[in-house]
């Protein structure tokens, strides 16, 4: 374990205050809160792909989020190359933006669509005083522009969004993210929203740049599939919590928690031959306003007994890289 | 007879710069108690097939030619009176990001009942309250749903409740266009779950349009492939997956990765759809094909039969030497 992180997260919570409405304030003083992420903790390590994965309202997105102080955490801490970023103000942030960046999910709307693409990618080369003159930015934006294919580079330059397919347009989101050199990468459903037959594409890019770059990325998913050919390592977010964490292989083929063997089952296979089994839980996900007492999934986990409606399971080391948070796994 | 037999469909829209040729000589069949799956990337015509069949396209959009029988009578030269009384009542269709396709003013019990008494007339209240119940309980919702409002249920509720309206008249055919996006793969599941267990109870025949490979193999009998406007492959979904035959059917099988195979690096096909304002000539296929020959570039492939087992492909690799 000698391995330094690039990015550690220790017990992050972000709570956000929810409106109650005029009636129900008059009623009681109990604030509401969102409990979007409620006290997770991972590591990402040099030139890894850390998958983050989980359904809507596991806290996945406003993870990534945090992870780059976007948005401030409501508790725990942040760690950036072994430094406490946590409690930095925006200005002492600036200088180490370069080194963490994000591709976002809709290509769509992630550009300007008043700015040409060696505008999008080299804004940030300015702001960041990186370059000393404009000759000096379009020669590193030709550069990147090769490197995520998008040739001959010198036609793409003076080309606005709206002339770039979905494809296209995430390109110039990588490139942008990647003119930078940064440590780590934030990586959004970059795919989500592109057209099946080129997601591939993209993604070999994330992982032919990552190697080539030596940065690494937290891979912020709900396709495990997909997850399970990029990512090193996942984490399986339910409700704000990590239910279970550990190397591709193991999570796909080795599960422990209930919830990772249900999403599992649920991935469909693009083959006839090996249909769906019927799902082994019931019911849809419970607010993350009010979240189930104890264990979070125990409202629809198929083993549930007393002890995981009471007492929240904490996230144990099973064996190597694989951890999990259940009361009943064990056996 | 076929339930639904699609004859050589041919839809256009119209714009500024000349017609789009959205959907350019379309023919399958879909049997009663069958799953079609109608699958293919942005813009190859799927949703247009299924608004053509409905006649629900936008003011720009024309069926300009073919036919579209529904058991046996062609819908093409129906007029609107007429196709009032086949949508809803003989065919349905549940759209994409359906959830919020509900008016979130009204409950979804009333919306339900909206549905029927649109649809049929004189039907009394003790009966829209029976027939709303019942179909509540057959997309697995409680009776009590129903007078909850939209925003009181979830993704998964909300799509199961417009499944229950799509079925409020007993139609025969159902169209569900991409019924699992924007739901979590879960949920997703117990959805389609719910609309294969109707399909076994009701007989009834099902057109399923979606992106997505892996939906299909799961829960669909046929596969028909479009890309472009036009079909590429079209068979049974089991001979598909066995055997593809058309290089965009292979190219769309490799990009699903399976989540339980070995890791693999993950491939995909280069280029993009191409603009149906002016498509390639000859195979629209052909600027993205590896394998593309000279005829490719020149004359377009004809949907035909290979091998027996009603396994129809449309490429030159094909041609009998």
């Amino acid at each position: 374990m000698t391995e330094e992180a690039v990015v550690k997260v220790v017990n992050l919570k972000k709570w956000f205050p929810v409106k109650k409405g005029f009636f129900k304030s008059l009623l009681t003083r109990k604030e509401l809160f969102l409990r979007a992420v409620d006290g997770i903790s991972f590591d990402i390590r040099t030139r890894e792909i850390f998958g983050l994965a989980g359904e809507s309202g596991s806290g996945k997105t406003t993870a990534g989020r945090l992870v780059l102080k976007t948005i401030d955490p409501t508790a725990g801490k942040i760690f950036f190359k072994g430094k406490d970023i946590t409690g930095l103000t925006r200005k002492e942030m600036k200088p180490l933006r370069p080194e963490m960046q994000m591709v976002f999910q809709d290509p769509y709307e992630s550009l300007n669509p008043r700015m040409t693409v060696k505008d999008t990618i080299a804004e940030g080369l300015g702001v960041q005083r990186i370059v000393s003159d404009e000759k000096e930015a379009e020669e590193k934006v030709l550069r990147i522009l090769e490197d995520v294919k998008l040739v001959p580079s010198e036609q793409f330059i003076s080309r606005y969004p709206h002339e770039l397919s979905g494809g296209q347009r995430q390109r110039v989101a990588i490139a942008r993210a990647f003119v930078l050199d940064p440590e780590f990468i934030v990586a959004d459903e970059p795919i989500s929203m592109l057209d099946v037959s080129i997601r591939a594409e993209i993604l070999n890019l994330i992982l032919e740049l990552s190697e080539k770059y030596n940065v690494s990325f937290l891979y912020i998913t709900h396709d495990l599939a997909t997850a399970r050919h990029l990512c090193d390592r996942i984490a399986i977010m339910y409700l704000g919590k990590i239910m279970e964490m550990g190397t591709a292989e193991e999570i796909v083929n080795e599960p422990l928690h209930y919830y990772t063997k249900a999403l599992i089952a649920a991935v469909p296979v693009p083959d006839p031959k090996s249909r769906r089994t019927r799902s082994i839980v019931k019911g849809e996900i419970p607010s993350p306003i009010n979240p189930p007492s104890g264990c979070r999934f125990h409202t629809r986990c198929p083993a549930a007994e007393k002890i995981c409606r009471e007492k929240e399971p904490e996230l144990i080391r099973v064996s190597g890289e694989h951890y999990v948070a259940c009361h009943k796994s064990g056996q | 007879m076929s339930l639904l037999n699609i004859d050589n469909l041919v839809t256009y829209y119209s714009t500024k710069r000349g017609p789009v040729r959205a959907v350019e000589g379309v023919s399958f069949r879909v049997e009663k108690g069958q799953a079609t799956g109608l699958v293919g990337e942005s813009g190859c015509g799927k949703t247009t097939v299924a608004l053509s069949i409905m006649r629900i396209l936008p003011s720009r959009g024309k069926v300009v030619g073919g036919k579209i029988l529904w058991k046996g009578v062609d819908l093409v030269n129906f007029r609107e009176k007429q196709m009032r009384e086949v949508r809803w009542k003989e065919i349905s269709i549940v759209f994409q990001g359906a959830m919020n396709a509900l008016d979130p003013l009204y409950k979804l019990g009333d919306q339900i009942s909206e549905a029927i008494q649109i649809h049929e007339s004189r039907v009394s209240k003790t009966d829209l309250i029976k027939r709303t119940g019942e179909l509540l309980g057959l997309v697995g919702l409680e009776p009590v749903r129903a007078s909850s409002y939209p925003h009181e249920l979830s993704g998964g509720m909300r799509q199961r409740g417009l499944i229950a309206m799509a079925l409020a008249c007993r139609p025969e055919l159902l169209i569900a266009d991409e019924p699992g996006t924007a739901l979590d793969v879960i949920v997703q599941a117990q959805i389609l779950s719910v609309m294969e267990d109707l399909r076994k109870r009701l007989n009834l025949g099902m057109i399923l349009i979606t992106h997505d490979l892996s939906t299909v193999a799961d829960t669909c009998d046929k596969v028909v492939i479009m890309y472009a406007g036009k079909i590429a492959e079209h068979a049974d979904v089991l001979e598909l997956f066995e055997k593809p035959l058309h290089p965009y059917t292979q190219g769309l099988i490799r990009a699903f990765p399976s989540i339980r195979s070995a890791r693999t690096r993950m491939t995909s096909i280069p280029g993009s759809p191409p603009d149906l304002l002016d498509p390639p000539k000859g195979c629209r296929f052909h600027p993205r094909c590896t394998y593309a020959k000279p005829i490719c570039k020149q004359v377009e492939p004809v949907l035909t039969e290979k091998g027996g087992k009603e396994h129809f492909v449309a490429c030159h690799l094909y041609d009998d030497a």
